[in-house]
This record gives C-alpha cells, structure tokens and sequence, in this order.
C-alpha cells in the first residue's frame, strides 16, 4: 500500500481507525476550491438517484420482495461498470488530474462485515434508504428524513464509542 | 428532450452513471466512492470527543461531506425542475403486499402514511425514524461500508470481504421486510 503520508502512530489500534472511503491525493487541497468538483459530481448524482427512484420506499420494497428488477439493474449495472472502470485504470496505469497515481485498498475480512452487514440490512428496509438517499430524500423535499439521518449519525457515534468493545 | 428527463429514468442509464462516479472520483483526485464516512466526519467534525474512531484530521477528507451536500442538491433540483408528473408506478404484487401491513401505496416516492411529521412522536415514528436510522448508521459503520462503499466500490475492486458485506446487506433487508414487517405491523 502506498498509504503512508501519515504517521504511523494510528497503526496502534487495531480495527479501522483509517477512512474507509479514503482520500488518497498528495498533493495539497484547499477547503473550498479544490472540493466544488465533488459537490458537483455528488449533485449528478443525487439527480440520478431521484430521478431513477432510487431513493423511493417502495422501490426499496419491491427489491427485497423479488416484485422488481429495477434495483437489481441499477446495483448489477453500476458494479460491471465500475469494475471495467477500475480494470481499465489498472491496466492502463491513468493518472489522477493531479498526475498522481491511483491508489486502491485491499479490505481485510472482520466480523463486522456481516454482523454491521446485517444490521445494516435490516435497516435500508425499514428507511427504505441507504446513506446516500437519505440525503437526497431530505433534498427532495422529505424533511422528516432529518430525523432519520440524524439517527444515523448517532448510530455511527454509538459505533465510535462501542468499537473496541465489538467483536470484529 | 426535457419531458424525456421528466421521466423515471431506467435501471440501465442510472446504472452506468451510478457506476461512473467510481472512476469519476478517482481519476478527480484518488477519491474512493464511499457515503457512509460522511456520517463518521461528521461526528469528528461537529462533536468533541475523545474517542479515537473520530480523532483523525476531518479535514482531509472534507471532500466527502462536500459530495454528500451535492447529493442533497441533487435532491432539490431533481424534485422542482424534474419532477415526474405521473404517479409512481410500483407493482402490483408489492402494493397487494403493502396492503395486507396496512400500508396504502399513493405513488409518491415515500408513502406519506409513514414519512411525515405527524408519526414523529408516535411508535412507528420511533421504528421508521429513530430504529431505522440507527441501525443504518451503526450497521453501516460496524460493516465498514454501505452500499456505495462495498457494493459499488468493494465490488468493482474485487474486494470479497464487499461481497460477504452485500450478502448481509441484503439477508437484513429479506429478514426485515419478510419476517419481521408481518409481525411489526401488528403493533404499529
């Protein structure tokens, strides 16, 4: 891993105290400036979200019911498209607009990925919303969806607090 | 052109461009396509604590937050400028499904027998708002992942811890709407 910008010293504690959706860029960032282009790409894609019904209680539904398709192709879609993607990049050895070179994480196996998995599960259909459409369904005019996302915030809290304490 | 984009958009466009964001973050800037570390910056941003899961430079990863707020947006403009005119389409095995839970389906994107305000206080407020929204974030942390992050991302990286994460994702959601709901709905 070409990971090692930082000190080691948060290499003490065992299970993932590093970002799992890391930022790998070297070169410097500014708060603002440089990070208007992610706001960007997330506004596509709230729109994309919206627009497809991603984030809609009932689409949610009919996907753990097998009474719809639609999730499992936009799921299945976006996976072989990020897979021939991220395959190209290897490949091709492309360099970041910074002309950096990409940077990809291995994931280790913990526990947590099933139990967290699960718990997680139970909770998308009871919301009807992963991360992503809470989100969007506050931004679509869903405002009761604050409370749920506050929720979720305290629930990532609870985890912080609880982590060394849970099996992984 | 935009009465086309007024339209649900089908599973395959939205795919590929859900896909795309992928090598979009990286190429931009060796971004990796997670939405759950949202939640977690935003707790090491607005919350002092000491707790070492949140002791990290927030900062740095900034750019996260500033696409989670696009997404919102992304929200805004899609329900006032695209919004669809039609009634949500949902199969009919679903709404017979709803119907049998008591669950009126009216064709918006959220049936508002549930989403709204006035359940805020209530038991199914408690399940739906505070229960759901829990379990979303703590199970999503605890995983080391949502569905952006191991689904999407894990996936497309080849990453089988992503695969076991997806698989637990979805046992949930089946356990949930299948055993769970018939006898939840009793009580709510």
């Amino acid at each position: 891993m070409q990971f090692s910008e930082q000190p080691d010293a948060t290499s003490v504690i065992d299970h993932p105290i590093e970002c799992e959706a890391p930022n790998d860029q070297l070169s410097n960032e500014s708060l603002v400036g440089s990070n208007i282009k992610y706001l960007i790409v997330g506004l596509l894609f709230g729109i994309v979200f919206v627009k497809a019904e991603i984030i809609s209680w009932y689409r949610i539904q009919e996907m753990f019911r097998l009474h719809a398709f639609h999730m499992y192709g936009v799921i299945g879609t976006a996976v072989v498209v990020g897979m021939i993607s991220v395959w190209l990049i290897k490949r091709l050895q492309l360099k970041t607009l910074q002309g950096e070179t990409v940077v990809f994480h291995k994931k280790v196996f913990h526990w947590g990925n099933v139990i967290g998995g699960s718990i997680f599960g139970l909770g998308w259909a009871i919301t009807g919303a992963c991360p992503g459409p809470l989100f969007a369904q506050i931004g679509s005019g869903f405002l009761v969806v604050v409370v749920t996302l506050v929720s979720a915030i305290a629930g990532t809290f609870v985890y912080g607090l609880l982590q060394r304490k849970l099996p992984h | 052109m935009l009465e086309t984009l007024k339209q649900p958009w089908p599973w395959y466009v939205a795919g590929v461009l859900i896909g795309l964001t992928v090598p979009t973050l990286l190429l931009l800037g060796n971004k990796h396509f997670g939405i759950s570390s949202s939640l977690r910056h935003i707790c090491a941003a607005c919350l002092p604590t000491k707790i070492p899961f949140f002791q990290y430079d927030w900062k740095k990863e900034v750019w996260n937050l500033y696409f989670v707020g696009g997404v919102l947006l992304g929200g805004v403009i899609a329900s006032q400028f695209l919004s669809n005119p039609d009634p949500v389409v949902v199969s009919a095995s679903t709404i017979a499904d709803l119907q049998a839970l008591n669950i009126e389906t009216d064709h918006e994107l959220m049936p508002a027998s549930i989403f709204t305000f006035k359940n805020l206080f209530t038991l199914k407020g408690l399940v739906f708002f505070i229960v759901g929204g829990f379990m979303v974030g703590f199970g999503t942390r605890y995983a080391g992942g949502c569905t952006s992050g191991h689904s999407i991302m894990g996936l497309s990286n080849l990453q089988w811890p992503s695969l076991i994460a997806t698989c637990c994702f979805m046992a949930g959601g089946f356990f949930m709407v299948h055993v769970i709901f018939p006898w939840l709905f009793t009580i709510l």
